[in-house]
């Protein structure tokens, strides 16, 4: 009799699939996946404890860089948590400039996933469209707030700087162009045979599963479970605008992919609305010199790309928060991982975790 | 700078008082929450060196307000609330600091006093809030001006000698204007209502209404009964708490806390749960992953950072920090061995 | 050339054939370099963006570049490695793959070896560079590599078979294993060429050719983004060039054989064209294949491990035999 042995594989920190530095334990037998634990911690840099010492506004360059890939989102979940603890109010400018760079941060942070899922996956070619629309967005954040990828946008009453001339009609022809070459996007890859093979029935999760691992995003949309927080507990002005929430059934990695993809068409829908909306006005609030906000604690939940994204304040009415904590979407629904894997051969792993879409500084913190 | 701070919270609680103001001026006695407390925060000193003038005058305004003082807390929330309403109110402001120099004799009830000249005050500085201090306004101005700006010093130390008055305990009767029921209470009631019949009758140590976040419903369970509340508060079908958002832990330097955020994806009723533990060496809750899978690894940071154990958890290792990490780092006293690292 | 085989073997005689060969290989080097900078170029263009550009005119000497930074790189030998079958396995890999190009028939007159069983020589000699892979990826000493050895083994025995079978009808077609007469046998307009009545046999032969060597969409021994470059993850500098070598020159041969046996080798589409010389409308036709392959790279995904199998083996080798079955019952019909 041959005698076997189960192969301990590390899929180590440093590897082109991981999307960060992050490691998986792997034990196999032959090709199938035993069993998996994943170990993060490698990206951890203290930004809660950091924060204890930052006032407010010094917070916020700091979580640009947890989900680097989606910076804009992250600011927007410190301010809007400050600005709900203080109860301050938020010119109508500023909302719409939030809510259009939001926005535009979603497409690119698709875009990212898109064509980093892709490149995994083996095909070459979507990785290097995907990044020169991306560009657009990028040159279009340049020029609002002089950064390519962390943006230190926002403050807490509203932004900080305003939309230069001809923005908007950028925005707007950055629109029309998405919209083509989405159908360029289909064309290349989501009728592709040797692909939908790949990701057809893979990395399946039932609706409960997902809601009790907390999974949030396209993860849990993909169960069927129709729970986007932009409808379903509305922030900022996203009650204005119509769009619609796409959803999946079977709970694998082909509707996650299919949601992705038609969440980048639903924001091009919100941005279009809202760049006909684009009012004038001022872009900061009357907010007080020095941000204190009263003693209290309070927890704001927004929709990132990659999910639920919370920010909990426990204030003690001084400008420094006594406790921050960002509750992290990538960082909870890497949690399925372990499960998800065991069973399935190797090569399903890079498609599972690509199909997760994790951002290791956010899983890290 | 302390100008400034004082400024915008004066502008907007300005308007806001000189709101009520108006109405008081108009249907006398009314119960308000009046000049908000913020606004006095900032200028403390100003206060104290504006005090010996304005005592005397400190019992003007609006006496016809009679309007009791009422918790900070609330005042904090009229003031927070009362945001650039500030364009509004140029005209009723001059009658109101006419009123209140006018209003004179009232006997100075230091409650009374506190708000009124507050409001004045604070409505003279909304008006010209470059004038607000005293000491730059000097004659040429005009008549009301100088009456603001003494009702601005006067409202500084009557709210001093509220604060003052208020920290020796001494508001008699002092209920809150009553406040408005919270539109949440109903459901605080009713799921506190719920756990004391169906768990235990003392899990609930505290249920409150955290108004500044929306109005969450808050319970703070005790940690010998938590397990069985959260098994509960999933299961029972008018609660249905399915999704656990959010798991944080929290060290107060007297005591530990682990705040949970839940919310119930069928009725988008969310609630908070707290559950403290006094012992700063070896804090413990219980571990609720088997309820909500997605305590797992957030109760590992919980306790990789601060140190709390749950018993209960399936795999409780360090999750952040390095396996053979000393220490929590995220304490409050967490002092790190090596400080070079 | 053809005839110095038929003289006795004198030192002059064996100093002609040496010169030859080591200009074929030179040539074959030649190619490898600009097939490489044509690959990187190809899949740049067909990706909105530049391939190489900078080095030399045009970017020419990228190649060169690579190549002279592979070759002065510091020779690593894992600790553990099994020193000996680590050096070897590099050379098995490559030499088949050089020996298979003798019998092609590049022109009418350009052949370095005409065996009447040319076409068995390739398959076989290429088979033997699936021990070289597996090879590399045991001596390496590393589970990754292990991994991408095993799953290259698999792959291209697996593929052999359809290749081969495929192969068969042209046989069948033509009477004759010699790679000569297959060429001589298609005609002179290319609705004559073997790749139209041998459809099916067309179809298998591309995918399974595509399978043997290692490229996109059946890339998996080097997998890059799974396994991190499979069995020659811990080969650096010449070793590694060496692989890539082999597998670039076992492309030249792929289309070489794609040519001679599918798209009537030397011959002009139309035999007005004939004025051209027949080797270069041999290395247009092989040109065309070689692009094929990049423009496959550029757009493909790659298939998973499981699913390549169940496609060799259910998909492939079913048509291959069909393909056979129906050439012979319709040669007989014809006859």
């Amino acid at each position: 009799m041959i005698r076997t042995e189960e192969l301990l594989l590390n899929v180590g920190p440093q590897h082109p699939s991981t999307h960060g530095v992050l490691r998986i334990i792997v034990k196999l037998d032959g090709e199938i996946i035993t069993e998996a634990i994943p170990v993060i911690g490698y990206l951890h840099r203290g930004t809660e404890k950091l924060a204890e010492d930052l006032t407010y506004t010094q917070i916020i360059p700091y979580t640009d860089r947890m989900d680097y890939v989606s910076a804009m989102t992250n600011n927007y979940v410190i301010c809007h948590a400050v600005e709900t603890l203080m109860q301050l109010e938020v010119p109508e400018r500023a909302q719409y400039l939030r809510l259009i760079v939001m926005e535009l941060q979603r497409i690119a942070s698709h875009l990212v996933w898109w064509g980093t899922y892709l490149l995994d996956i083996g095909a070459l070619s979507p990785f290097l469209f995907a990044f020169k629309d991306r560009e657009i967005i990028i040159n279009l954040f340049n020029e609002l707030c002089g950064a390519r990828l962390t943006y230190n946008y926002m403050r807490v009453g509203g932004v900080k700087w305003d939309a230069p001339e001809g923005w908007i009609q950028k925005v707007r022809d950055f629109v029309t162009h998405m919209r083509e070459q989405l159908k360029t996007y289909d064309n290349l890859v989501s009728g592709n045979e040797i692909f939908l093979a790949r990701i057809k029935g893979i990395g399946k999760y039932t609706a409960e599963e997902a809601i009790n691992y907390g999974l949030s995003g396209a993860n849990l949309r993909c169960t069927g479970v129709k729970w986007d927080l932009r409808k379903d507990m509305p922030y900022g002005i996203y009650d204005r605008f119509e769009f619609d929430v796409p959803v999946g059934q079977n709970g694998d990695c082909y509707d996650r992919y299919i949601i992705r993809l038609e969440e980048i068409r639903q924001s091009l829908r919100i941005l279009e609305q809202a760049v006909e909306q684009f009012p004038e006005g001022e872009i900061m609030g009357k907010v007080p010199r020095v941000i204190r906000p009263p003693e209290g604690e309070v927890y704001v939940r927004i929709e990132s790309p990659r999910g639920e994204i919370g920010c909990h304040i426990v204030s003690k009415g001084k400008d420094k928060p006594y406790r921050l904590k960002f509750r992290r979407p990538s960082f909870v629904n890497l949690q399925i991982l372990p499960k998800l894997l065991v069973g399935q051969p190797m090569a399903n792993m890079i498609t599972i975790l690509g199909g997760v879409d994790i951002v290791l500084g956010e899983v890290d913190c | 700078m302390s100008e400034e701070n004082k400024r915008e919270p004066n502008g907007e609680s300005a308007s806001h008082s000189a709101d009520e103001a108006k109405e008081e001026a108009k249907a006398s006695g009314a119960d308000q929450t009046g000049a908000p407390e913020p606004v006095s925060k900032p200028q403390p000193a100003e206060a104290e060196s504006a005090n010996a003038a304005p005592a005397d005058n400190a019992g003007k305004g609006e006496a016809k307000a009679a309007a009791e003082p009422k918790p900070s807390k609330a005042a904090v929330d009229s003031a927070s609330e009362a945001t650039p309403a500030n364009a509004a109110e140029s005209a009723p402001e001059t009658p109101q600091a006419n009123a209140a120099d006018s209003a004179g004799e009232a006997a100075p009830k230091a409650e009374r006093p506190a708000r009124a000249p507050r409001e004045a005050g604070a409505a003279a500085a909304s008006k010209e809030p470059s004038d607000a201090p005293a000491s730059e306004l000097k004659g040429g101005a005009d008549a009301d001006k100088e009456a603001k700006a003494k009702a601005a010093a006067e409202a500084r130390a009557a709210r001093a000698a509220a604060r003052a008055q208020k920290a020796e305990g001494g508001e008699a009767g002092a209920e809150a204007a009553p406040k408005e029921p919270s539109p949440n209470q109903p459901r605080l009631d009713r799921i506190v209502q719920l756990i004391r019949e169906h768990v235990h009758p003392d899990a609930i140590v505290e249920a409150v209404i955290n108004e500044r976040d929306r109005h969450l419903p808050t319970l703070t369970i005790k940690p010998d009964h938590w397990r069985e509340v959260a098994e509960f508060v999933k299961t029972h079908e008018e609660l249905r708490l399915n999704y656990l958002s959010n798991l944080s832990g929290v060290d107060y330097e007297t005591h530990m806390e682990t705040v949970y955020h839940v919310v119930s994806l069928e009725t988008k009723d969310s609630y908070c749960f707290k559950v403290k533990t006094m012992d700063r060496e070896e804090p413990s809750i219980p571990s609720v992953t088997n309820v909500w899978a997605a305590a797992n690894w957030n109760e590992r940071e919980v306790y990789d950072l601060l140190g709390i154990h749950f018993p209960g958890h399936p795999d409780l290792r360090r999750i952040m920090m390095p396996d053979d990490w000393v220490g929590h780092p995220l304490r409050k006293d967490y002092v790190p061995i090596d400080p070079e690292v | 050339m053809l005839d110095l085989l038929a003289k006795p073997l004198t030192w002059a005689n064996f100093g002609i054939m040496l010169a030859f060969a080591v200009l074929f290989l030179l040539l074959i080097l030649g190619y490898v370099t600009y097939a490489i900078y044509f690959e990187r170029k190809v899949i740049g263009w067909m990706q909105f963006r530049y391939g190489p550009n900078r080095t030399g005119p045009l970017g020419l000497l990228q190649t060169v570049a690579d190549v002279l930074k592979l070759l002065i790189k510091e020779d690593t030998i894992p600790k553990k490695a099994d020193r000996e079958l680590f050096i070897l396995a590099p050379a098995i890999t490559f030499v088949p793959a050089f020996a298979a190009l003798a019998t092609f028939p590049f022109a009418k007159n350009w052949q370095f070896a005409d065996l009447n069983v040319g076409l068995l020589y390739y398959a076989a000699l290429s088979s033997i560079s699936t021990i070289g892979i597996v090879l590399g990826g045991w001596a390496s000493n590393n589970k990754y590599s292990l991994l991408g050895g095993m799953r290259s083994a698999a792959q291209m025995i697996s593929y052999e078979i359809p290749l081969v079978m495929s192969m068969v009808g042209v046989i069948l077609m033509t009477g004759s294993l010699n790679l000569r007469k297959i060429v001589e046998a298609q005609g002179n307009w290319f609705w004559e060429w073997n790749f139209l009545p041998q459809i099916i046999g067309f179809f298998v032969f591309i995918v399974a050719a595509i399978s043997e060597l290692n490229r996109t969409p059946f890339d998996l021994p080097e997998a890059e983004s799974e396994l991190v470059a499979g069995y020659h993850v811990e080969y650096s500098g010449f070793r590694f060039a060496f692989f890539m070598l082999a597998e670039y020159v076992y492309t030249f041969a792929i289309a070489a054989l794609t040519t001679v046996l599918f798209l009537g080798g030397w011959h002009a589409p139309f035999p007005f064209l004939d004025f051209i010389p027949g080797i270069l409308w041999f290395l247009i036709k092989m040109s065309f294949c070689v692009f094929f392959m990049f423009w496959l790279r550029a757009t493909l995904p790659r298939v998973r491990v499981d699913q390549l199998m169940g496609l060799g083996w259910k998909l492939l080798l079913p048509l291959a035999l069909a393909n056979i079955f129906i050439t012979a019952i319709v040669k007989e019909l014809l006859r």
